[in-house]
């Protein structure tokens, strides 16, 4: 099977829905002349033109905003942002318009728009640069939002949130554009809402996604190489989230860790917790263990940026202190 | 008056000329029950029918059958009725939190706005949106938005999406003076003169952002259309109690725009009679400058003049007058019949 990097795999999905679908075109900061912030959309504009491809002012909340009235009209808008924590800016938006508007109009009006923001932090840009709102977003109602690890999810993902009728956050782990993996020839989609089991085992549950997987992946085969089973699930969803799929793991390994790239506290993995501790409590040999990187705002310098972080070493720590492996 | 404000319709009802008995647009109140009226008579009674509906929803208010806040159109109605009678079925109306007169001159259907207010399965938005948020997507009629500026960007997308399908339809944005010190009304201009969006920009001036008068909150005056020169859009002033004046700079701006000249701005100044919403006790103004705009009533002065002019007759007025009042009283009665939503409907609706 080929390999591409995940910018390629995204851009290979942008490229077919603009060459399928004519209600598809992209918009966002620099995306056309200067190619993207970080080159997803180069060479976009000359192939199909300021009207399919259009750059916009630094005007987060109008052309967002302006995403929002496009889709309401039947196109289907693909907006980038140059980094999550810049979708802070427009949430306004994004909560009270994107995700409300087909409640509130009764189901009169749907959103199908792609939001597509870089997240995480790693490369020492700093507190306003390196945040992953997409844990906020995954709460509000009517948003759903993905998060691939791989090339294969994040074309899979991007050709079914383009198809979604519903506004769907792309959160693109940035460290990762440039991650190679397999990519098939043939066609195919990944369904949003489904949790991929990315390697079955029978002692003990990891639970992540997006950059999240990397130090997952690691401490698995650190435990494997103990002698350990470890099943490995990635979320792929944020919104919806596959509990179905964690709770059936967790009822055959009876121990999990979730892991969380982004800050510990609220998020994602809170909620994976709170209802895995409903659900399958009596499943479980120890507590749910939570990871998630420090809770302070992130830091420039290196040392202290990857200290917060979460690592393998962070879930290793966790597995050892929750149930003794 | 900026320099290159490219026209300007001055604020004189006396320049505003009627017109003689065309036939009545396609967007006009066609369920009220009138048909075969002539164009004055026709905004007449879309600002008459806006007016007792308005009446009878603070009535209701008061009897506790609509809850919520409740922002009343009283007063400014001949804005909204001027502006929308001059559009198309294929355009797009917007509207912020003060909503029912741009949706009851975009011809909602008197009973399931009303219902909307109720609350009630048969609503707009089977009453899940309430008095802020009325939509019908069928008519073109967008919401229905209270985020103050909120609504902007979504008439921009809509505008949008109008020129990327290559039609000369347009969307027509209705924002108060309030929402211009909001980041976000500068963001669009900007955005939607850069890309010469189909857009009608109309601000209702009413001179209060809630019980904030524009003196107290803005910063150079109490006139919007000389500013939109930094954006290069041509913007005009017009007397907002005056339809036909209302009407008249609304072609002028909608010809330019179907023409692919992009977005015009129009600043009317007008007024509510009432408070910001039902809740508002007005302390921040006094009686006496509402009494002034109260005589400048265009609900009454509108037909005065009709009648005066010879173009209408007092009977064509007072059998107007009864066939709304007929009507709204059927849509009062039609929300209060209606069914409460099922409680099962909670989850329809989130996802498509």
């Amino acid at each position: 099977m080929p390999e591409i990097v995940l910018r390629e795999a995204l851009k290979r999905g942008l490229e077919e829905a603009l060459e399928n679908d004519p209600r598809v075109f992209i918009m966002g900061e620099d995306i056309g002349e200067y190619g993207g912030a970080y080159a997803v959309t180069d060479g976009f504009l000359k192939k199909f033109g300021e009207k399919r491809i259009k750059d916009t002012p630094i005007s987060e909340q109008a052309f967002l905003g302006a995403g929002i009235g496009a889709a309401a009209a039947g196109l289907r808008p693909i907006v980038e942002f140059m980094s999550m924590s810049f979708t802070l800016v427009a949430f306004d938006q994004i909560v009270n318009m994107a995700a409300n508007l087909r409640y509130m109009s009764g189901g009169q009006i749907s959103v199908p728009m792609v939001i597509r923001a870089p997240t995480g932090a790693g490369v020492q840009l700093g507190a306003t640069h390196s945040q992953s709102f997409e844990t906020w977003l995954a709460e509000v109602p009517g948003m759903k939002v993905v998060c691939p690890s791989t090339p294969y999810d994040a074309l899979g993902l991007m050709r079914s949130a383009i198809k979604d009728d519903n506004p769907v956050l792309m959160a693109e782990p940035a460290l990762l554009y440039g991650a190679k993996g397999e990519v098939p020839d043939e066609y195919y989609e990944i369904e949003i809402g489904k949790a991929d089991v990315t390697r079955e085992g029978s002692d003990i549950t990891l639970v992540s996604y997006g950059y999240g997987m990397r130090p997952v992946n690691e401490a698995a085969d650190t435990l494997e190489g103990r002698g350990v089973s470890v099943e490995v699930i990635d979320l792929r969803s944020l919104a919806p989230i596959d509990m179905v799929a964690i709770i059936a793991s967790v009822k055959k390994t009876n121990r999990v860790v979730v892991v969380d790239n982004a800050r510990r506290r609220g998020g994602v993995m809170a909620e994976v917790t709170a209802d895995l501790q409903q659900a399958a409590f009596e499943w479980l040999d120890g507590p749910v263990m939570r990871v998630g990187s420090v809770d302070v705002p992130w830091p420039y310098n290196r040392g202290l940026e990857q200290e917060v972080l979460t690592d393998a070493d962070d879930v290793l720590a966790a597995v050892a202190e929750g149930y003794g492996l | 008056m900026a320099s290159s404000t490219k026209y300007s319709v001055k604020p004189s009802s006396k320049k505003a000329k009627l017109s003689k008995n065309r036939k009545s647009s396609s967007s006009g109140l066609d369920d009220s029950g009138v048909s075969g009226v002539t164009d004055n008579l026709d905004l007449y009674r879309q600002m008459y029918l806006i007016r007792e509906f308005e009446l009878a929803c603070g009535e209701n208010y008061s009897k506790g059958l609509i809850r919520g806040f409740l922002h009343l159109y009283i007063g400014q109605e001949a804005t909204g009725v001027g502006a929308i009678s001059t559009l198309r079925d294929d355009d797009y109306v917007v509207s912020a939190y003060r909503d029912h007169g741009h949706a009851l001159a975009r011809g909602l259907d008197v009973n399931r706005a009303m219902a909307e207010l109720f609350g009630k399965a048969t609503g707009t938005s089977k009453g899940k949106g309430g008095s802020m948020h009325l939509f019908d997507a069928a008519k073109g009629f967008m919401g229905g938005h209270a985020i103050v500026a909120g609504q902007l960007p979504l008439a921009a997308g809509l505008a949008l999406a109008q020129q990327y399908n290559d039609t000369d339809a347009l969307t027509i944005c209705f924002f108060g003076d309030g929402s211009t010190n909001q980041g976000l009304y500068h963001e669009t201009m900007n955005l939607a003169a850069i890309w010469k969006l189909p857009i009608l920009f109309f601000l209702e001036n009413n001179m209060y952002g809630m019980g904030s008068s524009i003196e107290r909150v803005r910063a150079g005056g109490i006139d919007f259309y000389p500013g939109m020169a930094t954006y290069g859009i041509p913007a005009a002033e017009v007397d907002g109690m005056d339809v036909l004046a209302v009407k008249e700079a609304s072609e002028l701006a909608v010809a330019r725009i179907r023409n692919g000249d992009g977005p015009q701005f129009i600043e009317a100044k007008t007024f509510r009679f009432g408070g910001h919403s039902v809740a508002d006790g007005q302390k921040y103004r006094g009686q006496e400058e509402v009494k002034e705009w109260e005589e400048r009533d265009p609900v009454v002065t509108f037909p005065a003049k009709l009648i005066e002019m010879g173009l209408a007759t007092a009977d064509q007025i007072a059998e107007i007058k009864a066939i709304v009042d007929e009507a709204v009283a059927t849509a009062v009665k039609f929300a209060e019949d209606s069914p409460e939503p099922k409680l099962s409907e909670i989850h329809n609706d989130v996802l498509a």
